[in-house]
């Protein structure tokens, strides 16, 4: 009896899931070091780079769709406040005129450059991380200000709702009048990108730039996860099963809703900070809503509910997207040589019946409700039955 | 009547108009500590929303609700319905009062639902553990990052005490829907035990249930009332339930109260039988 009272991470799984996680970033340290963007296999890197970004926007927007139950679709609008935040708080002053060509750049400011005036190139790495954790507190405080009156709607509204605030957000980026700080329509670029991240070591160079998007992203899931697991996680999951029930349970709704919508937005603030490292521009017309689209995908395949899945869901998709599936584009695909056929846009087509089969056949995902520590779990049941 | 205890819940001329309709009207009761008190009528008498009004899912129109002795609920009729109003003690109150659900719970009432509101993705276990998140006393920061390790043990085993002491543990780690009705009944009162209450309301406990559940389920809230300390406050269609266990009894019959009194003063009050049985018009 006395023993299942204990949490559920007992400590001798939760060291060996933290030498999991341990090992995962040091085999992708080392991918980093081996794999050039000349070689064939560059592709993986790409894939982790992006997969990990959008797996953290997927992971949060599960935060709030799958556990919490709130059908929101603002998360390209969140992204892209952390996109620019971070983009502008990076562009070096050297390349700042050249970025604002049209404008007179407001904000002269730069955290990596601050902070390496006074620390030397530590300085720079604390000062984009300094940079990323501004990026999803503007979005969390936007979030918070949208929360206010729309968070008291329910499904279809809510849903429709954040689309639009996700739109508005998008269109006053874009806005002329916001040039000096936004550069108008114009994209950002020449900020502190993950291709040119660096770590010196005597005379050697080590290669960071696939390292630290899945090092942030991973430190990210690991907050959420921890998040779920508590007592407001299992809140928002009372909310999400009955909200009537959780009121009369005492929790307070409009707070727990509160929460989930802001911490969520935290982390998606996060990862456009990250897309925009990635893929080393920001601009607005990037962040539309069907990128809102392409993440709430990535959650349905993985399985609403569960984390695992999301971040599953999202490296498949990137994977598939970008790279497995490219030749359908390109003339080549699987050694078949059909130019004819595989012509620009047929990606899409092959792309779209393959997550209509696996929407067909995964009713519920790929892992449903469940993480990947339950199939472990359950094979150990069954092995202690089998024994019996 | 237990009048030397404290008044658990006084409810002073309450009056729910719908629209045009009033669904409740001036309808007042008090419970005193460690009592059960029944509220009964036949079907549309008024008095789940009367159960709502007192639980914060609806404002009243007209009234008062002490709770402990905090003026917790109180209204009068505003806006629209200032020139609609139908009922009485119109003026009499002048406060204005309209706490959440959550926060009356907070304060010491808990409540079970007619139709069983179980968390229906989750275990026994779990149903019970999330009630005790009223009572934490961490924020989201520490108990995100473990700093509430000692508040989280402690809830857990509350939690499973509980469970033991209303008979579950058998069943402690199952999906909460996968149990059997009457044990869903027990659970849910459980769960508004975990929340501590002062006052628990029972919204038809016995609805659904065979003679055999009814009687457990009889045994169970007398078990409660002792063990817990609690008062408790039940609405019921069951008969047999209401006359055995309630130490008072309050009759709605078309949102209006017809009667109160002890279960042998209400079996012999005419108006109650009119109203269970119907009264023929030339009689």
């Amino acid at each position: 009896m006395k023993k299942q009272n204990e949490l559920p991470n007992s400590k001798q799984s939760s060291w060996v899931s933290f030498l999991l996680v341990l090992a995962f970033l040091a085999l992708v340290f080392y991918l980093d070091q081996i794999i050039k963007p000349t070689n064939k296999m560059y592709m993986l890197m790409t894939v982790l780079q992006k997969g990990s970004v959008y797996a953290l926007a997927a992971v949060s927007m599960n935060l709030l769709n799958g556990y919490t139950g709130l059908f929101s679709l603002g998360h390209a609008g969140f992204m892209l406040i952390g996109a620019y935040t971070y983009a502008i708080f990076t562009i070096p002053s050297s390349a700042r005129d050249t970025v604002y060509q049209y404008f007179d750049a407001a904000i002269r400011f730069s955290f990596p450059e601050a902070f390496s005036n006074v620390m030397g190139p530590a300085g720079t790495a604390l000062g984009v991380l300094v940079a990323v954790i501004l990026a999803g507190l503007l979005a969390a405080f936007f979030a918070y200000l949208i929360g206010l009156p729309v968070l008291r709607l329910k499904s279809d509204y809510l849903a429709i709702a954040t689309l639009g605030f996700a739109e508005i957000i998008r269109a006053v980026f874009q806005w002329q009048k916001l040039g000096p700080i936004t550069n108008g329509s114009n994209l950002l670029k020449s900020f502190a990108r993950t291709s040119k991240f660096k770590l010196e070591v005597g005379d050697t160079k080590l290669v960071l730039s696939t390292f630290v998007p899945v090092l942030i992203a991973t430190v990210s899931i690991i907050i959420i996860v921890k998040l779920v697991n508590s007592t407001y996680g299992r809140a928002f999951k009372a909310i999400r099963d009955d909200e009537v029930a959780a009121e009369a349970m005492g929790i307070n709704l409009a707070r727990h809703k509160m929460i989930s919508f802001t911490v969520s937005s935290f982390f998606a603030g996060v990862s456009g900070a990250m897309m925009a490292m990635v893929l080393s521009i920001a601009q607005a017309s990037n962040f539309k809503s069907a990128m809102t689209y392409e993440i709430l995908l990535m959650v349905v395949l993985g399985g609403i509910g569960s984390t695992s899945g999301s971040v599953i869901g999202s490296f498949l998709f990137v994977a598939a997207s970008e790279w497995w599936l490219r030749g359908l584009d390109s003339g080549t695909f699987l050694g078949i040589n059909a130019p004819g056929v595989f012509r620009n846009g047929f990606r899409l087509v092959v792309f779209s019946i393959i997550i209509m089969i696996v929407v067909l056949f995964f009713r519920k995902g790929i892992m449903g409700e469940r993480e990947i520590s339950d199939l472990f779990r359950s094979r150990k049941k069954k092995a202690k039955g089998a024994a019996q | 009547m237990r009048k030397d205890k404290p008044c658990v819940l006084k409810v002073e001329d309450i009056t729910m108009q719908f629209g045009g309709v009033v669904a409740v009207n001036n309808f007042s009761m008090e419970e005193y500590e460690g009592e059960i008190v029944a509220i009964i009528g036949p079907n549309g008498a008024g008095k789940t929303t009367a159960f709502n009004v007192i639980t914060g899912v609806y404002a009243p129109t007209n009234g008062r609700v002490t709770f402990n002795g905090e003026r917790v609920i109180e209204n009068f009729p505003r806006g629209k319905m200032k020139k609609a109003y139908l009922g009485q003690n119109a003026g009499k109150y002048t406060g204005h009062l309209e706490p959440t659900p959550d926060r009356l719970t907070a304060l010491g009432m808990a409540r079970t639902f007619q139709n069983i509101r179980l968390w229906k993705s989750m275990t026994v276990f779990d149903n019970v553990l999330i009630a005790k998140h009223l009572k934490r006393t961490s924020n989201l920061f520490s108990a995100t990052f473990g700093g509430n390790r000692a508040e989280e043990q402690a809830q857990r085993e509350e939690a499973s005490a509980l469970i033991e002491t209303v008979g579950l543990a058998d069943v402690r780690d199952e999906l909460a829907t996968s149990l059997p009705y009457g044990k869903q009944r027990r659970l849910e009162i459980a769960r508004a035990l975990a929340t501590e209450p002062k006052l628990l309301l029972l919204d038809e406990p016995a609805a659904g249930m065979n003679p055999q559940e009814t009687v457990e389920l009889t045994r169970f809230i007398g078990e409660i009332r002792d063990q817990f300390h609690v008062s408790i406050l039940l609405i019921e269609h069951h008969m047999d339930l209401v006359m055995d266990i309630s130490e008072r009894i309050y009759v709605l019959d078309f949102g209006s109260m017809i009667a109160s009194g002890t279960p042998a003063e209400i079996q012999a009050n005419e108006k109650v039988i009119d109203a269970y049985l119907g009264v023929t018009d030339d009689a």
